[in-house]
């Protein structure tokens, strides 16, 4: 193991110690709300990630399995099943749905499969909206306690980033950007491209369907098909964008960089973060498609390279009496 | 029985016709540019707003507001245009749909916002005097609002066909859509083509916004639905084709109103997305277009 590899490891540690450490420091419960904001964005934009990034499919309807997920898990947990195992049946029905829709999807390519998942997002959106008409609302509001919420998005976020970076660094995960590459050429050299679009289309949906069971646990009072809404698709893919898709990390800065202006914004000026996030999306689509992780690789570059011409520029060079 | 059930067809052609006028403008940019502008709704919804303030601060008729909304829509669309699409114009086709349909999503969440900022959230709508005026015929009512409408969408086709078959610009536009490098070899100014397409498909956006604020009513979240209505219909009646996307327009609002009769008012537009997902898969060249090779 390299160095760097040692100090990453220790950063990560420390981190996730800190976070775990974080409710004996707090009992704010508006600190608690924006953590877990934050850790929702997380684990929606790196499932998005999974198969809009690495895989290359965009897929428009995210929220279908965020919705599947927080439906299932809300209506059994409601209706008396213990909460650990109604958690579980929400990532398991956003797998099931993501199965029974992507046969059919994937025959679509390119911009009509991101039009596609978009309509059929659209079509749980409202048809949920009009079995469930009325809102639900929690039935133990009384002994409500966020300190357990906190860990379950926690452990949620921690388990979706690890398995995402485990799935790309893997043999499938190599054959799902070769998909992105070029599907034909990866059928070529023995790729099934409908396998691994399926396998990013599971795993992306698996998660989902968590942050959406943990959604359901959390929230109070919400009507049944607002997880469905178009909104929690969007702004998890331009936080996908925003830091860079394709890459693990890239999710983690687009979701803390979008909730972090979203309240400096609300604090000085009001409504305004949701255009100058739209503004620097189109920036990024347009001129850096590596998102905020490539703008800091090229810094890094651009600094070595100044660097080493400064060191090794004639002025310095004969100040230091090194010459032969 | 009967009766209702006639109105109903009516009533879905009438819509129709302003779903086809509020599909033509994305058609068109699509069919020239190869731009996937899922702002259309929020265009669309600009030029609603364009006939609001017209009509209730200077008192115009709604139907006279058209040129001004068009006028206003044709420029947003030119600086839209410039600003922002044309720096994905020379990408090759396939990124190039996918990188403008992601840009167009960007700015379909910034107008909305500044949309709510300009006009709030609250519903606006647009009644004129002859709001409540309607004839009857065999029994059937015809709003002179909707006829109106109607009319107003048939013009525009008719307009938008002589433009691209008999002018001169029209002409150059075509010759893009079929070949941009011979097009360009010949001598024409492929980019200024392409704003052009642009803007007119904005300007259309106009049309059916004023249209739109007049039979039903506007507010800043209305843009993806009317986007949605839009593909729905381009993808129906194939791609590019204009005459194709008025008929693709009847055909979503007779589904519309005949899901409403038959099942549920609910389920009306979940009709037309299944409608949408089912061409998509099984007919991809829309129910009207020619297979590519």
């Amino acid at each position: 193991m390299s160095t760097k590899q040692i100090i990453y490891l220790a950063l990560i540690a420390v981190i996730l110690v800190g976070l775990a450490l974080f409710p004996f420091m707090t009992q704010d419960d508006s600190t608690f709300n924006l953590v877990i904001l934050v850790f929702l964005y997380m684990t929606l934009a790196s499932s998005w990630n999974i198969l809009g990034g690495y895989t290359g499919q965009t897929n428009l309807g995210h929220a279908a399995f965020f919705g599947a997920g927080s439906l299932a898990t809300r209506l059994l947990w409601v209706g008396g099943f213990p909460a650990v195992p109604s958690i579980l049946a929400g990532g398991v029905i956003a797998v099931a749905l993501a199965l029974a829709i992507g046969i059919p999807a994937f025959k679509l390519k390119g911009v009509y499969f991101a039009i596609g998942t978009l309509a059929l997002a659209l079509i749980l959106n409202i048809t949920i909206g009009n079995v469930f008409p009325e809102m639900s609302y929690n039935p133990a509001i009384s002994d409500y306690q966020i300190v357990p919420r906190y860990y379950l998005f926690l452990g949620l976020t921690v388990i979706t980033i690890a398995a995402a970076y485990f799935l790309v660094n893997s043999r499938w995960g190599l054959g799902m950007m070769a998909v992105r590459e070029g599907e034909e050429a990866a059928e070529s050299l023995g790729i099934s491209a409908l396998r691994h679009k399926l396998l990013a289309l599971a795993a992306s949906a698996f998660f989902a369907g968590l942050a959406g069971s943990a959604f359901a646990y959390y929230h109070v009072s919400y009507y049944l098909n607002m997880p469905f809404g178009p909104e929690w698709t969007f702004d998890p893919m331009m936080m996908a964008y925003i830091g860079g898709t394709g890459t693990v990390i890239g999710p983690i800065i687009g979701s803390i960089f979008f909730v972090g202006l979203k309240q400096l914004l609300v604090w000085n000026v009001g409504e305004y973060h949701l255009i100058i996030f739209g503004v620097l999306f189109i920036l990024i689509v347009l001129f850096l498609p590596g998102g905020l992780v490539e703008a800091w690789k090229k810094y890094q570059r651009w600094f070595t390279r100044w660097y080493q011409r400064r060191n090794t520029s004639p002025r310095n060079v004969i100040g230091t009496g090194h010459l032969p | 029985m009967f009766e209702g059930l006639s109105q109903n067809l009516v009533f879905g052609i009438l819509v129709g016709s302003l779903y086809g006028l509020a599909a033509m403008g994305l058609s068109m940019i699509f069919g020239v540019t190869k731009l996937l502008n899922v702002a259309h709704g929020e265009l669309i919804m600009f030029g609603g707003y364009a006939c609001f303030w017209a009509f209730s601060l200077l008192d115009i008729d709604p139907f006279l507001t058209i040129p001004l909304a068009m006028l206003a829509l044709f420029l947003i669309g030119a600086v839209l245009y410039s600003l922002i699409f044309s720096r994905t114009i020379k990408l090759p086709d396939e990124s190039k749909v996918k990188n403008s349909l992601l840009v167009a999503f960007g700015l379909s969440v910034i107008l909305q916002n500044l949309a709510l900022r300009f006009w709030t959230a609250d519903e606006r709508g647009v009644t004129p005097a002859y709001y409540q005026t309607s004839f009857t015929a065999l029994e059937v009512r015809f709003p002179l609002v909707r006829l109106a409408s109607f009319a107003v969408a048939l013009i525009f086709l008719i307009a938008l066909r002589l433009f691209l078959k008999n002018t001169y610009t029209g002409k150059a536009i075509r010759a893009t859509v079929q070949n941009w490098e011979a097009a360009s070899l010949m001598g024409i100014d492929i980019h200024k083509v392409y704003l052009l397409s642009f803007s007119i498909g904005a300007a259309l956006a106009g049309v059916a916004g004023t249209l739109v604020v007049t039979n039903y009513s506007i507010q800043p979240a209305m843009g993806l639905g009317w986007t949605m209505k839009a593909l729905i219909v381009m993808v129906l009646g194939g791609l590019g084709s204009i005459p194709g996307t008025f008929i693709g327009g009847l055909i979503l609002g007779v589904t519309e109103s005949a899901t409403s009769f038959f099942i549920n008012s609910n389920y009306r537009e979940v009709a037309g997305l299944i409608l949408f997902v089912l061409v998509l898969i099984f007919r991809p060249q829309g129910l009207f277009g020619t297979k590519e090779s």
